[in-house]
């Protein structure tokens, strides 16, 4: 299984083309609503980075296995951009299986058997937790009033959840792309509470070509008359058109040239010879349409604005006078990082310069590159050689912990 | 599991709870001997991620990384002791794997397959043929050097021999520290700690 594949099974290839024409949005009278999922308000208002101040903050969050009576055994497991806190377990507002299915449950290297595992929903994304879909003190949707948020508020408000639920210090942070990024924040604020962070295909900072992606994004969900300058939920519209876009633009990133090859190459979608029309001639418009479409169905446009703004503005040696290995002097923090050869997104001479940083700050870290032409991706595909050699440090790691 | 004798000769030059840096560390045996017998605080760099994820099970940190290129990540006298256990005559640069070492650790514990041993003067003299178990072609020394050439190659690094121990079947000396010429005829494999001159 891939992540060229569709959910169902259905390879890629035996689709035909999809219209981009936006369905309407005809709510699943089975399934919840974001609403009803598992959540804390945080005791607290959250201070943000921008100077606001969030009164009355939700944190939706899901949990797995069981606290020791030490409350020594907390994983803490941060998604990406798109992701949510179903790492482990079906999403039930979206139906869509557990991201994670891999790497964390029962005798998985994230063994929810030994550990008890966190994963919330980010501040700002629209899977339960407060974001900009999330109603104002008004009664309307905050919209474009939500105030721009930062890796560093997200990590602020799991840190307010994870007091607020007893925990003092956590066993281990760990999470892949933004996830990683959170991982990176988590040890740099509160390095006495995290015992190992596991930051995984990931940087320290948005390069100029990640903003670049991002905001060809941005552009097209304002782009979207239906975005309606972002107060699109009060007028009953959608911009599902430029959310559609920014993700296929996105998800580009997300794969390697080789795997594209591999995967389509210029194979032509259910038909012999081109159409010298503008239809779906190509299986990647076919499949990168599909993409875009079946993402509107799961997100919020501007979730995706604030979101990937808070990936952009990332910066983490910036935030410590412009080097890196000064945001981590003296951590106690057991790093161990992974990277992955095909992977342009973010690349593996990012995560390398993360671990010049640490090695520079005199941290204990480790880093595995794998080898593999899945592209960013990967870390949400099979990699037995990722999935054994983390598996190989948490239990090590929790021996060192006692666990 | 059975602890290499050459391993445990490195072990013995290692002062109780130095930073060690072993680079090229395999699956981190002579690091966890390092670590369990010398409280060292062990750290290893190494190339195929499958044996450093194997480390990684032994609760060791590594660095997946390759000896020519990246060994720029350490600082200066990041480590009390660099280790390049039988690795450096399959490095394409080993003058500039030596300095950054030095750069690295004050101390280098080197070891090496000896050319100069008296059997593979003989086997070249005799048979006309490069002593090496495997066709010259396949065989991963890139740059089989006797051990005289390594102390030529360590006196123009900058180093010089603190001590250093023969390697034969499995056995090794105790280390001297002076009578290097000698190990030139009889050493099989050489384990020479270096020191800054």
């Amino acid at each position: 299984m891939g992540a060229l594949v569709f959910a169902g099974g259905v390879p890629i290839w035996t689709l035909s083309a999809i219209p981009l024409i936006p369905l309407a949005l005809m709510p699943d009278a089975s399934r919840p609503t974001p609403d009803s999922l598992q959540k804390l308000v945080l005791p607290e208002p959250l201070r943000l980075d921008c100077g606001r101040v969030l009164d009355h903050v939700e944190v939706a969050y899901e949990t797995w296995g069981e606290l020791n009576a030490a409350r020594t055994n907390a994983v803490l497991v941060c998604h990406a951009l798109t992701g949510d806190q179903f790492c482990a377990s079906d999403n039930p507002v979206t139906g869509r299986p557990a991201w994670w299915p891999r790497m964390v449950g029962p005798g998985l290297p994230v063994d929810t058997d030994r550990y008890f595992v966190i994963a919330t929903n980010v501040l700002g994304g629209c899977m339960g937790t407060t974001g900009p879909a999330s109603l104002h003190g008004d009664g309307e949707p905050w919209g474009t009033r939500f105030p721009v948020i930062t890796i560093a508020d997200m990590v602020r408000a799991q840190r307010a959840l994870v007091a607020a639920l007893g925990i003092d210090s956590l066993f281990c942070v760990i999470g892949g792309s933004m996830g990683g990024m959170q991982v990176l924040e988590w040890a740099v604020q509160a390095p006495d509470k995290v015992f190992a962070g596991v930051p995984i295909a990931t940087a320290a900072r948005h390069s100029a070509q990640n903003i670049a992606f991002y905001e060809i994004g941005r552009q097209a969900i304002m782009s979207d008359p239906e975005w309606k300058d972002g107060a699109y939920l009060a007028h009953g519209t959608r911009p599902d058109r430029g959310l559609a876009i920014a993700r296929m633009a996105a998800h580009v990133t997300y794969v390697s040239e080789s795997a594209l090859k591999r995967k389509f190459d210029r194979g032509l979608q259910d038909r012999e010879r081109t159409s010298f029309s503008f239809d779906a001639d190509f299986q990647i418009e076919s499949y990168l349409r599909y993409q875009g479409r079946s993402f509107t169905d799961r997100f919020d446009a501007n979730s995706y604005l604030y979101v990937t703004r808070a990936m952009d503005y990332y910066d983490l040696a910036g935030a410590h006078g412009g080097r890196l290995s000064d945001a981590f002097t003296g951590s106690p923090v057991r790093f161990c990082l992974f990277s992955f050869s095909s992977d342009w997104h973010y690349t593996p001479a990012e995560g390398m310069a993360i671990t010049r940083a640490l090695v520079a700050a005199g941290a204990d870290v480790s880093h595995i590159e794998i080898e593999t032409d899945k592209g960013h991706d990967a870390f949400l595909l099979e990699e037995p050689g990722f999935e054994s050699a983390l598996a190989g440090f948490l239990s090590a790691s929790a021996k060192r912990r006692g666990l | 599991m059975s602890v290499r004798a050459d391993h445990l000769a490195i072990a013995s030059r290692v002062p109780q709870g130095a930073r060690v840096l072993d680079v090229g560390c395999g699956d981190g045996a002579l690091l966890a001997l390092l670590r369990d017998e010398r409280g060292a605080d062990a750290r290893g760099l190494e190339i195929d991620s499958d044996e450093a994820g194997l480390a990684l099970s032994r609760g060791l940190s590594v660095v997946q990384g390759n000896a020519e290129t990246d060994l720029d990540i350490f600082p200066d006298d990041g480590f009390d002791v660099a280790i390049l256990s039988k690795a450096i005559q399959q490095m394409r640069r080993p003058a500039q794997v030596l300095a950054e070492l030095k750069r690295i650790a004050p101390r280098v514990i080197v070891s090496f397959r000896n050319y100069g041993h008296w059997p593979r003067r003989l086997a070249l003299l005799t048979t006309g043929r490069m002593p090496s178990r495997r066709s010259w072609y396949h065989a991963e020394t890139l740059h089989p050097c006797t051990c005289a050439d390594m102390l030529d190659l360590a006196r123009e690094t900058g180093l010089q021999v603190a001590a250093a121990a023969q390697v034969s079947g499995g056995r090794v000396t105790s280390f001297r520290s002076s009578g290097f010429a000698g190990l030139n005829w009889a050493a099989d494999e050489v384990i020479a700690e270096f020191e800054r001159a």
